[in-house]
């Protein structure tokens, strides 16, 4: 009798925290902006192309990783016995490189003809683009959602949890002040890895060449480096990219049944994380991705008012994108564009 | 001067907007044909005139308003926007709100359409004003983000905006078109019922049509006139190079607020007929797809012409239609025929849900696209191929022909 009472008292303790979780979401949703916006920053930089189709892109890497992962099951199939994570991480790494070569045939096929013509005019090339990826993407989703088989499930760390401070994987009854989803902790240690991978990669000999032919195409061409080589690099960096981003998307926070038809629409909102940062800086997509993540997730939280009705949070994005502007024209990080006569 | 065509000797005729002959001939022969197309007098064409072709043509009449407007936008001042399907929400909704019944279950003030067209127009242009001096200040493809931006805000306060959109689930119905002086009872004319104008015998179609069509004809006079006048000179030296036009005492805000303005008027009154011929819309009717299709208009099109503008939107609005029809077609000839033309077929359309095809008209059955999926393929598709091959777009086809002819026989 007196332990149930110290039980309830000690629970009674426990306060699930509002803040703690607008945090957790913030991250959540800050890694997928900044992984969706990193992929698309490469690809302009490097090819001076507006990826419209960034958004389609996510959806189709995120099917794709639903496809190996659990719908043909490859290579999980051939490998009975072996670790469940060993399998899925051989499945996504398999639709990797699949949509890194989709990503680079679909610059081979519709972009290198416009090189050179108008930025305004590549940039509806890849809106048609869009058009075509995300409709076919989600004539194979269908109206279904389609698991991604990632083995964190619906797990999550609690910290401060009823039974003492408990760090742990905390089950779903248990009161705690934060839970940690396993997928948040994996997608922060993905986005600092791949991160820090963009920045090695900078540095390497692709990289520097990258890096010159963003800086001046004829000069790099000049130098012996093969341009074309680099665009279907960065197209392919940035098909990938985008498959991340569309996995994360596709994970339990967001979406935990998988990739639905409304992924592809989820990333047009990594737009303003990739605007405020600057389009063609690295650093302001990183910035940017996690500013609109926590503006976000905090609008949600605490701008619950019944006037915003439903939905506000989706459009908290765009706001933030439009003030910015506003003050300045070129994003946060972004190079100014000297106006020449 | 009847052997030289193209001698001008005064500025006005130069300026003229049918200012050669084969121009004045072929709107004509274009115009007359329109006007005939209800009464199934044309050979070949005569199915043009039944009632679903019809409202087809009308529904083309409409969209050609709005892609003028994207037209003045993009085509003459340069100016890339995604937000031209917001522009035209609120002037679906103005319309509504000034238009409809004071009775019905939304917002109404039950306003003849004399006042709630114009009205959709001109608040759609002072909201496109108002948005303008963020439009001004971003510059390029930044711009295509911040009107990227008015549409998905624009989608959030048409989905909770409930008394005067309906709500996203549900939509709102829209005013009929027809002309009342007042409030009066029976309207002066309308279009909902067949009757007789002038003693011609017409459907209620034919009727709606020969408004639609009329108010597009006006647009399009006025959206040719613009071209030549001072206005329209510098909206195009802007589009060429904005900093040498301001050397040439162009003021580049002020006229990049007018092209907003005269863009999001056209836009407003495309979307207040659009809705009220529709009848009800919700609000995802107003979304991002709806700006592509008109940039895809005016791209396909040709970008900066008016009859670029009237091709080009006839393509895109009728491609659904002739793809449905092409595709009922070859299921037809699957099913009866036995001969070559029917196996090939049978590979690109799915008759059965067992069937493999690439078109697969049976809903949510096994792989293949639907009817609907293959249009939106065939759009960015067309997009891009026109982009790449073609970027003068229909018009630009036209110009090789014509001076392939007007060359001829020499020409190489």
């Amino acid at each position: 009798m007196t332990s149930g009472l110290l039980i309830l008292a000690q629970e009674s303790t426990v306060v699930p925290s509002e803040f703690g979780r607008m945090v957790v979401n913030g991250i959540s949703l800050g890694a997928i902006y900044a992984i969706l916006a990193l992929g698309f920053v490469i690809i302009f930089k490097a090819t001076q192309v507006l990826n419209f189709a960034h958004g389609a892109l996510s959806a189709m890497g995120a099917f794709l990783i639903a496809s190996f992962a659990t719908i043909i099951n490859v290579p999980g199939r051939w490998m009975e016995g072996s670790p469940v994570w060993l399998q899925w991480v051989l499945s996504v790494v398999f639709a990797l490189v699949l949509a890194a070569l989709i990503g680079m045939a679909l610059e081979r096929m519709f972009l290198r003809p416009m090189i050179g013509e108008a930025l305004f005019a590549v940039a509806i090339v890849t809106l048609g683009i869009d058009i075509i990826v995300r409709t076919i993407t989600n004539d194979f989703i269908g109206q279904t959602s389609r698991p991604m088989g990632d083995p964190f499930g619906l797990k999550t760390v609690g910290l401060g949890c009823a039974n003492g401070g408990f760090i742990g994987e905390a089950d779903l009854v248990e009161l705690c002040t934060v839970r940690i989803p396993w997928t948040t902790v994996f997608q922060m240690i993905l986005t600092i890895a791949l991160v820090a991978g963009v920045a090695m990669f900078f540095r390497s000999r692709t990289g520097i060449a990258m890096r010159a032919t963003a800086w001046d195409q004829e000069v790099a061409r000049a130098q012996g480096i093969s341009v074309g080589r680099i665009f279907a690099t960065a197209w392919a960096i940035g098909a990938v990219m985008a498959a991340i981003g569309g996995l994360f998307i596709s994970m339990f926070p967001r979406r935990p049944g998988g990739v639905d038809t409304f992924t592809a629409f989820f990333a047009f909102r990594a737009f303003p994380a990739i605007i405020l940062g600057g389009l063609d800086s690295i650093l302001g997509a990183i910035v940017g991705g996690f500013a609109i993540g926590f503006a976000e997730s905090a609008a949600s939280t605490y701008l619950t008012f019944g006037f915003l009705g439903t939905g506000f949070g989706g459009v908290v994005p765009y706001i933030v994108m439009l003030l910015v502007l506003l003050i300045r024209p070129y994003g946060l990080f972004g190079t100014e564009e000297i106006r020449r006569v | 001067m009847r052997g030289r065509p193209l001698l001008y000797t005064r500025y006005e005729a130069d300026q003229a907007i049918l200012n050669t002959v084969t121009k004045k001939v072929m709107v004509l022969i274009f115009l007359s044909a329109l006007l005939l197309i209800p009464f199934q007098v044309l050979p070949g064409l005569d199915f043009l005139g039944e009632n679903d072709w019809l409202r087809l043509l009308s529904t083309v009449a409409i969209f050609i308003i709005g892609a003028l407007g994207l037209n003045i936008l993009l085509g003459l001042a340069g100016q890339v926007s995604l937000g031209h399907a917001f522009f035209m929400g609120v002037g679906a909704y103005v319309a509504a709100v000034l238009g409809s019944d004071p009775e019905g279950l939304r917002l109404g003030f039950g306003l003849p359409m004399w006042i709630w067209l114009p009205a959709a127009g001109v608040v759609a242009a002072g909201i496109g004003v108002a948005f303008g001096p963020a439009a001004v200040r971003v510059r390029g493809l930044y711009l295509a983000f911040v009107t990227l931006g008015l549409v998905f805000v624009g989608d959030y306060v048409f989905r909770n905006l409930i008394s005067v959109t309906g709500g996203a689930e549900v939509g709102r119905t829209f005013p009929p078109l027809e002309f009342r002086l007042w409030k009066e009872d029976t309207p002066l004319i309308d279009f909902a019922s067949d009757g007789a104008w002038f003693g011609i015998e017409l459907t209620s179609e034919a009727k709606t049509f020969y408004f639609v069509l009329a108010v597009a004809i006006l647009f399009m006079l006025l959206a040719k006139n613009l071209q030549r006048t001072r206005v329209g000179r510098a909206f195009q030296a802007i589009r060429d190079r904005d900093i040498a036009a301001e050397i040439m005492g162009v003021d580049e805000v002020s006229f990049k607020l007018r092209a907003f303005g005269i863009s999001s008027f056209y836009a407003g009154v495309s979307g207040a007929l659009l809705a009220s011929f529709v009848g009800t819309v919700i609000p995802a009717r107003w979304d991002l797809f709806l700006s592509i299709q008109f940039i895809a208009i005016v791209l396909i099109g040709g970008a900066g012409t008016v009859a670029g503008v009237v091709l080009g939107t006839a393509f895109v609005t009728l491609l659904p239609r002739l793809v449905q029809d092409a595709t009922l077609w070859m299921e037809d000839v699957v099913e009866t025929g036995d001969n070559l033309l029917a196996t090939l077929l049978d590979l690109v359309v799915a008759t059965e849900s067992t069937d493999f095809g690439l078109i697969n008209t049976l809903p949510g059955v096994g792989p293949g696209l639907s009817v609907f999926q293959l249009n939106q393929v065939i759009y960015g598709l067309l997009i891009i191929l026109f982009l790449i091959f073609e970027p003068l777009g229909l018009f630009g086809i036209w110009i090789r022909i014509r001076n392939y002819w007007k060359g001829w026989p020499f020409t190489y």
